[in-house]
Parts: structure tokens; sequence; C-alpha cells
């Protein structure tokens, strides 16, 4: 089972914190993977503007290098920022990595006049543009993100040591929300794609366990035939994907999400004040019920940070922390190492009906359950 | 060597070993009471007086002479109206065991004289094939074993109930949530139910043992059971009662029964389950219903609204039809009005290499409330035994097909797929069962397996009993003789019909928690699925392994 950290906090912090928090809960990992998604990004050498999306991921070889350069340059985003990795590649499995790109552009001109959802959408369909084109080339370029305001790292290997290896301690970068995972393969090879977070048009979560009901919940996203939703290289990538369809699909409240992927049972949706509609909700999403066991962690881009857990609660998730820094982890040892100096008898342990909320402000958490009235004006 | 026309025998002429069941008796146990050769439905055996002759030599005399021992047993008729059909009630009865029927091992004749008179044979039951079916065949092997330990079936608490009725897409919910638009009905039931069987197919005893056994799951036990009435409508008391909820209503096309349910309407105090319309039927498709008049009671009649005692074949199609589509569209959509859009309308067909088609019709009817396809190895009441036998398509790769069909339209949990025939054949109801269910189906439908596991009705597929279609059924389950099916106890059936569906559920959790399976049924989990068969894991698009 895959250990899973977040950190979130006002002030920007390295992702090395992260990383040592998944050091504290090493039991739980194998060293298949690392993956690390930054939000609320500041560089010490560039003064970043977070309009402009960041492209991030790994060319594998020169000419994938050459081909992105030219992709990006005909796609009509202008580069403001490339940042460079002090690597010591000695450090690293992978023998194939040419480089690892985190880099800022400016948004083409044509995109000014442009809607909200047509620029998520070009955005989305030129990271998309960019994996297809690396696997035509042999799987030679791997494109993780590209959003603004979205950093996302992953490589192969122990989490600790990729990040002395991408000398992430530096402070060269720093996040205000920083997730964490440590892969543990459960069903699929290793792959730099089934590593989390999975992110689609600002919206990223990462899973620990295994997501039972991965095959009919699979199907039925490919037969919306929305263009994000592919990959699957891991269970879990669709839970980031039931929640990008629950926020922008659907366009209803976070809420919803709890509700489509474990509703109520019957008997208490009976006793819910918006028990008719919440049936209803149920029916009509049934194939996304998630069959657990999993804790879910996820953000937003608007760095609001959110846990939930699946009906079965075969996996705890703690979250604790203090105005202004609040760490999620799969183990309370994880939210120790993160955020030391908190009252840990504040500490919460979600049950199976509640939804973790830490708002963009960070004063505190939120706790929403099930049974609470669920906001029925804003489906409107 | 005498001359043949000295021995009565003729073309059609047969022998014990000629018979598929032969009777053994056992003369040193025979108390000569006689229930055998009443209770026997064929009447196949007859209480016999014989003759025989003992030689008598007195030799002090030196005289020859003979003396007749008269003596008294049962013997077998050997024509083919009176043979034995291996029910073996005979033996049940029997109270001194001197009595049994026993298969014939031998090829036997009587296959060639099922003509009699020019008429093909007719029975009921399914398909006489034996042996493992590609369902029983099918092994859940996806088990969590390595991060995620498999769940607990007897602590965890488990959702495997399924939705009956059509759902909207999600967007399209929303939508007529906020402009108040009609949400088509829906149901939640177990997804095992009892498929239709004819008030009328079924004794009354029978059908009010089943009833009563399906409210007690549903109001005692909680497993929402719903069983279906088949063509022949619904008795008035069941119409106007609270146990309506659990019904649902067949039109097939003889429209049996529906005067009845149309008067009834404004009397009914909930609404049905669901309605099914019967275009095709998996044992006989392409065929309507048989009731011969030795079932058309005076009850029977009554709810028909026909005479006593006349035959009612139905015709095979809905005889309004211009066309199929256009009558599916219209039939669905009048059923729906009939009851205020408020309960589920779908159609039942037989398994077909069409079936597609017709699914992708219901797709486009927003009235359209699933699909059922019924198998091969379905069971019926009554049909010709060409058309049981040797016309149909299997059930699997039916529903398969379907279902990815469904997939590919992003639509498989708009319409529901309900799957029947030939579940639980050899008596694995679950495991057929769900393996369906992981193949794509919704729910299926249960029929001849309630009628035997419920109401021990004797028929199998090597031909035995199969006698339902002329009203003889010696456990008094299709027959309209009250001499017959006073035999049936209905709160015994009730009973059983208890038993048979707690036991369902506690296998199906048993299947689903080592899958890490509890929150919602599997429908279309087909990564769980194996076959040691490559040809068939190939065309189900499951693992092959072995």
């Amino acid at each position: 089972m895959c250990r899973i950290a977040l950190k979130t906090a006002s002030e920007a912090f390295s992702p090395y914190e992260a990383l040592q928090g998944m050091e504290a809960m090493q039991e739980g990992y194998d060293g298949s993977g690392l993956g690390l998604l930054l939000r609320g990004l500041e560089f010490e050498d560039f003064k970043y503007n977070s309009k402009f999306p960041i492209l991030s991921g790994i060319a594998h070889t020169e000419e994938a290098w050459h081909r992105l350069n030219l992709f990006m340059e005909k796609r009509g985003f202008e580069l403001r920022y490339d940042h460079e990795f002090e690597t010591r590649p000695e450090m690293i499995e992978a023998k194939d990595r040419y480089r690892y790109f985190l880099r800022a552009y400016k948004m083409p001109v044509s995109l000014a006049e442009k809607t909200k959802d047509e620029i998520e959408t070009e955005l989305m369909l030129t990271r998309l543009a960019l994996r297809k084109d690396g696997e035509n080339h042999g799987n030679d370029l791997t494109a993780f993100s590209f959003w603004p305001d979205v950093a996302c790292i992953k490589e192969i290997g122990w989490p600790l040591e990729i990040g002395d290896a991408l000398n992430l301690s530096d402070n060269r970068i720093k996040s205000r929300v920083c997730m964490a995972q440590g892969r543990q393969n459960t069903n699929y090879g290793i792959n730099l794609y089934a590593c989390h977070p999975f992110f689609i048009q600002g919206i990223a979560t990462m899973t620990n366990g295994e997501n039972t009901a991965f095959v009919p919940i699979r199907d039925w996203l490919l037969g919306k035939h929305f263009p994000g939703y592919t990959g699957y290289q891991s269970d879990s990538e669709t839970f980031t994907h039931i929640l990008h369809y629950t926020l922008k699909q659907l366009k209803l409240p976070l809420q919803a999400y709890k509700h489509i992927i474990t509703p109520l049972r019957g008997e208490e949706l009976a006793n819910h004040p918006q028990g008719e509609f919440l049936t209803g909700l149920r029916d009509s999403c049934r194939r996304l019920i998630i069959d657990g066991p999993n804790a879910v962690i996820g953000t937003l881009p608007d760095e609001t940070c959110l846990l939930v857990m699946d009906q079965k609660k075969l996996r705890p998730a703690t979250v604790g922390g203090r105005p202004g820094s609040w760490a999620f982890a799969s183990e309370m040892c994880g939210v120790d190492a993160m955020v030391p100096d908190r009252d840990p008898t504040l500490d919460f342990q979600p049950m199976r009906e509640h939804t973790i909320i830490v708002p963009p402000e960070r004063k505190e958490l939120t706790i929403w359950s099930q049974h609470d009235p669920y906001p029925l004006g804003q489906a409107a | 060597m005498v001359s043949t026309r000295s021995v009565s025998v003729g073309p059609g002429s047969l022998s014990y070993t000629d018979l598929p069941w032969i009777i053994q008796h056992r003369e040193d146990r025979c108390t000569l009471c006689g229930h055998c050769t009443a209770v026997c439905p064929k009447e196949a055996i007859y209480l016999a007086y014989r003759r025989q002759r003992m030689p008598k030599l007195d030799v002090l005399k030196k005289k020859r002479g003979n003396e007749y021992r008269t003596f008294v047993g049962i013997r077998q008729k050997k024509n083919m109206a009176n043979a034995c059909i291996g029910c073996s009630m005979c033996s049940m009865v029997c109270p001194n065991e001197a009595i049994q029927p026993v298969p014939n091992t031998n090829e036997h004749r009587t296959l060639f004289f099922n003509n009699q008179k020019g008429e093909p044979m007719k029975r009921g039951g399914r398909r006489n094939s034996v042996g493992p079916t590609l369902l029983d065949q099918i092994m859940f092997n996806r088990i969590s074993m390595l991060t995620d330990p498999a769940l607990d079936a007897g602590r965890h608490e488990f959702n495997i109930t399924t939705t009956l009725g059509r759902t909207l897409d999600p967007v399209e919910f929303l939508k007529r949530t906020r402009e108040g638009g009609w949400i088509p009905p829906t149901r939640e039931i177990f997804p095992f139910v009892i498929g239709s069987m004819s008030f009328g197919a079924l004794s009354p005893n029978m059908w009010l043992g089943l009833l009563q056994g399906v409210a007690y799951c549903n109001e005692v036990l909680g497993i929402p059971v719903v069983m279906c009435t088949g063509e022949g409508g619904c008795p008035p008391w069941i119409l106007k009662s609270p146990y309506l909820k659990y019904i649902v209503l067949q039109i097939a096309s003889g429209y049996f029964g529906w005067d009845e349910i149309i008067r009834a309407i404004p009397d009914m105090q909930c609404d049905p389950a669901a309605i099914e319309i019967k275009y095709g039927q998996g044992a006989k498709p392409g065929d309507g219903g048989l009731l011969m008049w030795f079932k058309v009671s005076k009850l029977i009649a009554r709810l028909r609204g026909v005479p006593e005692g006349v035959d009612l074949p139905s015709p095979p199609v809905h005889q309004t039809l211009y066309s199929i589509e256009e009558s599916v569209m219209k039939m669905i959509q009048t059923l729906s009005t009939a009851f205020d859009h408020k309960v589920p309308v779908y159609p039942k067909i037989s398994a077909s290499t069409s079936a597609k088609s017709v699914l992708n019709n219901l797709v486009r009817n927003p009235y359209a409330g699933g699909l059922l396809i019924d198998g091969i190895d379905g069971g019926t009441g009554a049909a010709y035994n060409v058309s049981m036998d040797a016309t149909g398509h299997p059930i699997a790769s039916n529903v398969r097909e379907c279902y990815l069909d469904l997939v590919k339209q992003g639509k498989q949990n708009e319409i529901p797929i309900f799957a029947a025939g030939g579940i639980g054949k050899n008596g694995n109801v679950t495991q057929n069962g769900l393996a369906l269910i992981m193949l794509g189906a919704s729910g299926v439908h249960i029929g001849k397996y309630v009628m035997q596991a419920a109401a021990g009705c004797l028929g199998n597929e090597k031909n035995r009993c199969n006698v339902c279609n002329v009203g003889i059924c010696p456990k008094g389950i299709t027959s309209q003789n009250p001499k017959l099916y006073r035999r049936l106890d209905p709160d015994l059936v009730a009973e059983r019909v208890g038993d048979v569906f707690m036991s369902i559920r506690t296998e199906m959790k048993k299947i689903m928690a080592p899958l890490g399976r509890s929150q919602s049924l599997p429908v279309g989990m087909s990564d769980a699925l194996g076959i040691a068969d490559k040809d068939a894991a190939d065309r189900l698009n499951i693992k092959y392994v072995c």
C-alpha cells in the first residue's frame, strides 16, 4: 500500500519537508516510485507570475527535448522560465533521463480572446499531445502536467533518494502546497505515468490502497469520450477523473464528490433532508462508486485541500496542524514529521462519511459529513 | 419359430429396454398397498394378476400334470402415452422401498416414436443438455492478496442491490432536477429475480408459496426480491394488495390477464415493481405461450378472460405490430403512460445475434427501463422439444456483447441488462449469476432453479419428468388440478424461498469479499473473471487461466 502525504502552509516551503514526512512512513512503500505535486510556487531565481502555465515532465533523450521545444513554439507558448535541476544522475535508478523539465510559459496571444473553458481545454490538449508524441517515439517524452502554478515531479525509486538526486532541499523551489506519494506497486507495471499524484485541468489527487472497482469505473469514464480521461496506468487515476467529472463536467459543489464515490446507504438516504436528490445522484453516478480500501487526498486550483476515505475505511488517514500549516498523511507519523509544532490531541481521523477540507485561507479544518444537508442551491 | 402374425408386434411395439425409464419392482417387498399406482402421473404402472404354470410330475402314478399359481405384481406399461417419466413419485410414496424407476442406459427407442399422431414432442423443462455449462466453468480469480486483504464476508457490510429501470446520464439528471423534469422511475432490487412463470403455468399453491416467500424476503429478511408474473395476469387480490410492489407484471403477445390489470389500476394500493413486455423467450424463441386446455381451469379462465378448457396458444408476435421497432417503442411508451410514468417498463427478448440492435433501439427510447435477454438454456412450461433443444443463443456471449456495446457508447449505467437462461442449471446459482453480472448484466432472472430448489420440481436435463405442459405435475407445481396442487404446501414453498435467497445472499458475499468488493454490485468487473477455455476467454474478453 502506498504512503501519501500532503502539506499546505501559508508560507511557501521546500518539497523536501514532505519527503521527510514520507521518510517517516517508509515501511509502506517499495521504492517503485515517488510523485510530487506542488502548488503556489515560488522560485529562488525567478519572479513567477502565477498565470503562466508550467510544463512538468521528463525528456528521456536529446531528440525528445528538441521536439518538445519545437512543439511548444509551434503551439505559440513562449518560454519564460526554465528551471534547471541540479541533478545527481548516479542516484537515479533509471538511466534514460536526459532532462527533467519544469518550465513556465507565457500563453499564446491567440488564447487571449478565448473563454476560460477553451483555455483550459487547450492546456490539457497540449499536455496530451506531448504525451502522445512521447508514446509515438518509444516513450522518450513524459509530460505530467501543464497548468498555471502547478509543478509535478515523478521518478522511480526511493522518495528521499530522489529528493537528494534532484537536490530538492536547496530551497530553489518552494510551494504552499505539496503532495507526495511513495508508491507501493499493487497491480500494474512500474511506470512513470502510474505515479501519483494524478493531474487533470487543475485537479490533482493521490491515493493509497487499491481500487477494486477499477475496471467498471475506467470503462465508464472512457465512455464519456472526454480527451483527458485516458491513461489509467494506475487504478487510482480514476479518483482524479471522478473529482474532475464532479466539479468540471457536472459543476457540482465539492460536497458531491463524497456522495458520488461513496453514496449513503438506502436507509440513510431515506432519512437525509435531500435524500431524493442524492438517491438520484447515486443512481446516475452508480458506476463511479469506489470500492476501496482507499484514502484519497486532493487539491484544487484555489489551493483547497481535501481528504476522503472509502466506505470501508480500511485505510485510515490523519489530518493535523495549526492555523497556517496543515498536514494530511496516511500515517500519524507522517503528520508529526511535517507539522511537528501542533497540538496532536486535535488531530482528526475522518470517518466514512467525512470530507476534510482545508480552505485556501488555512485558518481551520472544515469537516463535512454526508449526513449534513447537501447544498442543493449550488446544484441548481 | 412362429410366424410374426401370431405375436402382437407392430412397428411401434416397445419393450422395457426401449423405454427411457424402467421400473424396478421387488415383489418380495411389495405389500400391494396400491399407493404407487395411484400416484403415478402417467399411469405408467398397474397392478397385474399373473398366472404361472407349475409342471407337476407324479412319479408313482406315472402321471404328468400341471398346477397353476396366481400372483400379483406391479407392471410397467410399454406404450408411448404411458411411458414412465422417471419422476420417482412411486418410490416416494412406497412404504416398503419396493419400487423405483431407473434410467435406461441403453439407447432408448422412444426417441423415434415421440411424434404420435403426427404431433412432435412437446414438453416442459429446458434444453436437454447435460454437463457443466460455460457459466459453471468461470472462476473468480482476482483475489485481493498483496496490499489489501480480502474482506470478511461474515461481518463486513455489503451493498448488493441493483437498479431496475432507466437511469439518466448524470448531466441529464442534473438538468432535469433543475428544471423539474421527469426522472425515470427505478427500483432498488435484489439482483436475483424470480423470472416470469405465469399464473396458469404454475398452480395456485405454487404461486401463493412464491409470493409468500418473496414477501417474507422483503419484509423480514431485508432481501428486496421481486418476482415476475409471466403472461397470464395476476390474481385480483394481489393486484389490489400492498404486495403488488414485489411483482413485475408481464404483458405478452396473448395479452392474457390485462383486462383485469387495467381495471384494477384505480384500486391499486401501490405500483408494481415493473412491467415486462415479452417479445421472446430463450427456451422457445419466436414462439408464444402454449397453455393447453388441460390447464385452463375455471380460475385460469376467469383471470385470462377466456372460456374454460380451451387451448391458449399465444401468437409468436404481438399482433398489433407493423414493425418491431415501432411497436417496441409504442408499447413501452403506452405501458409507461398507463402507470403514470412511475413504473419501469422493459422488454424481454430471446438471446439472439440481433439482440444488439434491439438494445440500441432501447438506448434511444427514453421510456425503456432495461432489457432482459433470455438464453437458450431458459426453461418453459410448454414448448416443442425441437425449439427447446435446438433454437436460441447461449446467454453469456450475448450479454457480454451487448454490455460492451453499451460501454463503447458510455451508456452502461443507463440501460440495465438483465440475463436469464440456465442460471443455476447445475445448482451453482450464485456463481452463475455473479459470473453474468461481472460480464455486464445488472441482474439475473431465475425460474427453473426456483422451481427445483423451492418446490422440489423433479425435472432435469435427462428429460426426467418434464410434463409441466400437460398439467400432471406430480408435485403439484405446474398443475391446475386441485387433487395434484393440494400436494404442494404453500407455506413450505415460502420457507424454501426464504432459504434460497438467504443462501444466495451469503454466497454473493463469499464471492465478493475475496475480490475486495462490498460497496456496489460488481457489474462489468470482468477483470475478476477467468476461464480455462481459450476460445471462450477470447470471445468473452476475459482472462484465460489454466
